[in-house]
């Protein structure tokens, strides 16, 4: 049955491109409901596939001469990811619900986007995982260089370039791994009962990691992200925050980890504590969580500080991949939902509600504008998500980042109490840039107030509300009942650690 | 010999010629005082029905070649027939995207050309004898420099044809140089023949025969070094002779150096011989292609450097298109160049099955790549062609705002170019995938693996220049938004290919059955 949320997003995007041109209303309406029918999809396959493993819905032979299978398959993990991917789109297409320039091709391009994330997740056959995930980079490029603001060319193409550099890495160690297995299957359940020789999984295992890696936003690959949600339309930074940035955690997860375990094997020899390919990237990790909160913290502009904030957040999800730990890696795959939905809502109060009004993500110029009187909407959504993002108690991200926490703590102490910098100064930020843009010190003037009313900023709409309701919801619900994702995960994370990883 | 046999392996070609003469008489004698518009049509359409006619012969191979004095001079085997039919359906498309062209009054004699130079390609990609190949080989040539040149009232056309000229006699005569150190070397004109009767002894000629085939064989695929014409001539010459030169007349060399290549294991042979003989013809076959191999991954890693680098640098897409031939050329050379390593003792019949099969999967995978690329490059030339016609030039400058004056070519545009960089589901993308992964089926040793790695590495490079184009045609904001018409058949032909890109890639099956029921 998730097969259809593939299915119905290309669809929609075939559709939304061949529709005419002036008709934006109409192109909306059907995003929506493209949209919505996908996340409904994902909501009755996620409650049809709790308490069951692995299940497979399509299976047909694609290319019979290399044994390439049109192989879709759920776990729990999948589940979980397709879930988020529902919610973002639908909260992407609210967002973006003011879009008139070339509205359909924006639709399109934003369908065929969702389309793509929803193969990577639900493909269990290496080369559709990777053909998919390459179908979702293309749309990227035009979202950003068509509709994006700040030096959009410049960001597009740098996104670009990254993801495919990203993706060369991991289509050479498919090709390799294809070549090993010797099986002429690329399904990942045969290859990894392929059993490949240690000395192989040590050198591939890093290859596809890191290009996978790349597009998940780990230090020092991470640039293009903040420049890439900055520059990107709202409705496109939230679907890379929320969901693009998890097809590299996923591919991790899936590919680099369940195919290649011996890779993180110790090298037998160790360097300044670092002695195998997980001390590495468990490294890298912790590096991205305090460098992205750090940089954040500097920044002058509203929607850099969401953008490094994405990089840190996202630390939390690689270092609990790298705690190799049942609790760890629940807390990974939990981050990466808790994050796409937080991610989401923040880039759509900066970029939708705030920018589209003001007109300038300046923290010093908004400051000027005593936004928490004139916008209080956005301040008080702005307020619920930073406590979200901060990871306080009662949102989605601190039960995601806690179990990171309790989970490296087993492995190496001295990781949490790095990602511990990281987490007070994610409230440092995230503090001054609510203080900075909503809750200036400066009290209006009297002449300042008159001005004001002269130019009132526009009404909130209900697709916003609509939105910051839907997101802020599921993250406090996941938050206050985490059961709901925690059991349809932890069967998929130990079903894998008990097959990929000793 | 057996005329009778002649007669019918060269039906195909035959058919092109009296196509070629009937195009010449209709146009030169009945439609001498006719609208350039009807006499245009006129000669495409009957050029396309001797292709079509050629293509019906091909079908009534039986299966055995032309033999002349027990060896075999013209095969009829899959390269040769797949090649063949590639070569007639990629012609004909040329041809199609000829009617709405008027760089010429001489109509007649270009399609006459044209069906000319297409007969010398089916003629290479079946002869297995050196004289064979290099008349085969020069009636492709000669037709390819008229072609060229055709565009009277250019100067650029004329220049590319002089440069195209100048490099093809001298490659030529490199390769007729060649073609006498084998023959010196081994007293016979037949490939077969060669293989067998090179003395161990010879291995310094041997490798001077070898660099010397590879300099005129490497101009004909614009492989580095030898690729210098391709960019000026891709420039110069009117559109549907570029289209040719980059697609027909590249399908024809890769057979023909496939055909060289794998001499004896040319798929769809049988060794009938005593079985102990075979580990002595493995040992001499090791020594006498293994030189050519070395050179041609020299090449091949050559081509998709300097192919990928110059073509950043670009602002004509010609020229762009040019180097992107040349990086796509490097990667094919590796279909054809790597080969699994014979390590001296090995149970005979097991590494006979052994290299065999692998040996068919790089034929395969090389075949379904320089077709699809055929294809695709076509279409791509297409697209230029009617900008070009609209806008007065091929920079890439011309292209902006192709997505509000024409978002049908533009969308064409998008399929193709992405195709050519490789990013699925369009057919580039599997065509890149099967032909790496069949190398390293080959031989997974380290050299073919870097060589795997540079050639992934360097597609992400082409994706920068490739998106240079779609930029401009989507994103760039458009002063002249006047509608880029071109003739119902262009857009036909180009929205088919277009179409045909996309089917292939989501079902690769469909041309790698094809390609595979030749071998069973």
């Amino acid at each position: 049955m998730l097969a259809w949320t593939i299915y119905l997003s290309f669809a929609g995007a075939l559709v939304l491109a061949i529709l005419p041109k002036a008709k934006p209303a109409l192109v909306r309406w059907l995003a929506l409901s493209v949209a919505v029918a996908g996340l409904a999809v994902a909501i009755a396959g996620f409650i049809s596939g709790m308490g069951q493993g692995l299940t497979v819905f399509v299976d047909l032979p694609w290319i019979p001469s290399m044994g390439i299978h049109f192989l879709l398959a759920a776990d729990g993990i999948s589940r979980v990811l397709v879930l988020l991917t529902g919610l973002a789109a639908v909260a992407g297409v609210l967002f973006s619900w003011n879009i008139e320039l070339r509205a359909n091709e924006f639709f399109a391009f934003f369908l065929a986007l969702i389309g793509g994330v929803y193969g990577v997740f639900l493909s269990f056959d290496l080369l559709l995982l990777f053909v998919f995930y390459e179908i979702a980079i293309v749309p990227k490029y035009f979202l950003i260089a068509i509709w994006g603001s700040t030096r959009r060319e410049y960001a597009a193409m740098k996104l670009a370039i990254y993801s495919f550099a990203g993706s060369a890495m991991v289509l050479i160690g498919l090709l390799a791994a294809y070549a090993t297995a010797g099986s002429h299957s690329t399904s990942l359940i045969q290859l990894g009962h392929a059993g490949f020789p240690a000395s192989f999984q040590m050198w591939c295992f890093p290859l596809v990691f890191t290009g996978f890696a790349i597009l998940a936003g780990m230090w020092p690959f991470h640039t293009w992200a903040p420049t890439g949600h900055v520059a990107a339309p709202t409705g496109a930074s939230m679907l890379l925050a929320g969901v693009v940035m998890k097809l590299g955690a996923y591919g991790c997860l899936r590919v680099g980890i369940a195919l290649f375990p011996r890779g993180l094997d110790p090298w037998g020899v160790s360097f300044l504590g670092i002695g195998s390919w997980r001390d590495v990237f468990a490294v890298l990790a912790v590096i991205g969580i305090v460098y992205g909160a750090l940089v954040a913290l500097a920044q002058s502009d509203f929607k850099f500080v969401i953008g490094y904030s994405s990089v840190s957040h996202m630390g939390f999800v690689l270092l609990g991949l790298m705690t190799l730990n049942q609790i760890g890696m629940t807390g990974a795959v939990m981050q990466m939902f808790s994050h796409g939905i937080i991610a989401g809502l923040l880039f759509a109060i900066v970029g939708r509600i705030v920018y589209d009004r003001t007109h300038t993500r300046q923290l010093a110029e908004l400051e000027t504008m005593h936004l928490s009187r004139r916008l209080p909407f956005a301040a008080w959504a702005f307020v619920i998500a930073g406590m979200a993002s901060m990871g306080l108690p009662g949102f989605s991200g601190f039960v995601a980042e806690l179990q990171v926490l309790v989970g490296a703590w087993k492995v190496n102490p001295w990781w949490v109490a790095a990602a511990g910098v990281g987490i007070v100064v994610g409230v440092a930020y995230t503090w001054r840039a609510l203080q900075k843009a909503f809750f200036g010190d400066l009290l209006p003037s009297a002449h300042v107030l008159e001005q004001e009313h002269g130019h009132e900023l526009a009404a909130i709409t209900w697709p916003e509300v609509t939105g910051v309701v839907m997101l802020a919801g599921v993250s406090l619900f996941v938050g206050l009942y985490p059961r709901i994702l925690l059991d349809t995960i932890e069967p998929a994370v130990k079903a894998l650690l008990a097959g990929g990883v000793q | 010999m057996n005329y009778a046999d002649l007669f019918r392996v060269t039906l195909p070609e035959t058919a092109l010629e009296i196509a070629a003469l009937v195009v010449l008489i209709v146009d030169l004698g009945f439609l001498r005082k006719a609208a350039l518009n009807l006499r245009v049509t006129v000669a495409a359409l009957l050029g396309v029905a001797g292709c079509g006619a050629a293509l019906w012969t091909v079908g009534l191979q039986n299966g055995s070649g032309f033999f002349v004095d027990g060896r075999e001079v013209l095969v009829v085997g899959p390269v040769a027939v797949i090649a063949q039919v590639g070569i007639l359906v990629l012609t004909a498309l040329t041809l199609l995207l000829l009617i709405d062209e008027n760089f010429t009054h001489h109509v007649g004699e270009f399609v006459a050309v044209v069906l000319m130079a297409a007969a010398g390609g089916l003629l290479i990609v079946a002869a297995q004898d050196l004289l064979v190949i290099f008349i085969g080989l020069e009636l492709l040539s000669l037709g390819l420099y008229i072609l060229t040149a055709f565009a009277k009232r250019s100067g650029k056309s004329a220049e590319a044809a002089m440069k195209y000229y100048l490099f093809g006699g001298m490659s030529a005569a490199f390769l007729l140089f060649g073609f006498s150190y084998l023959y010196g070397l081994s007293g016979s004109t037949n490939l077969a023949a060669i293989e067998q009767g090179i003395p161990q002894q010879g291995m310094p000629l041997l490798y001077v025969a070898w660099v010397l085939i590879v300099a005129g064989l490497g101009f004909k695929v614009a492989a580095v070094p030898f690729h210098l014409w391709a960019p000026d001539t891709y420039e110069g010459a009117p559109a549907p002779a570029a289209a040719f030169i980059a697609s027909v007349s590249k399908v024809a060399s890769f057979a023909l150096l496939l055909n060289i290549c794998y001499g004896l294991f040319q798929p769809g042979k049988t060794w009938s011989g005593p079985p102990q003989l075979l580990n002595e013809i493995f040992r001499t076959e090791f020594a006498i292609w293994q030189p050519l191999l070395i050179i041609l991954i020299v090449v091949a890693a050559a081509s998709m450097i300097v192919g990928n680098l110059a073509a950043l640098a670009q602002v004509s897409v010609r020229r762009l298109l040019a180097y992107s031939a040349i990086a796509h050329a490097g990667y094919i050379l590796l279909g054809v160049a790597v080969r699994r390593p014979y390590t001296g003792q090995v149970d005979t019949i097991h590494f006979v099955l052994d290299s065999f099969r692998p040996a068919f999967r790089s034929t395969n995978a090389v075949l379904f790549y320089v077709l699809t690329y055929g294809l695709t490059t076509i279409g791509a030339f297409g697209v230029v062609s009617v900008v070009e016609r609209a806008t007065g030039s091929d920079r890439i400058d011309s292209f902006v705002g192709l997505n509000k004056r024409n978002p049908v070519l533009a969308a064409v545009l998008l399929v193709l170019f992405l195709s050519l960089a490789g990013i699925p589901p369009l057919v580039g993308f599997y065509a890149k995938f099967n032909l790496f992964a069949a190398v390293l089926g080959v031989s997974a040793g380290p050299v073919p693996f870097a060589l795997v790695a540079l050639a992934v590495a360097f597609s992400v490079v082409s994706l920068y220049y490739y998106l240079q184009v779609l930029k401009r045609a989507y994103v760039m904001p458009t002063v002249d938004e006047s509608p880029i018409k071109a003739h119902p058949v262009t857009m036909a032909v180009l929205v088919a290919i277009a179409a045909a890109v996309v089917v292939l890639g989501c079902f690769p099956a469909l041309l790698q059955n094809w390609i595979e029921s030749f071998y069973s």
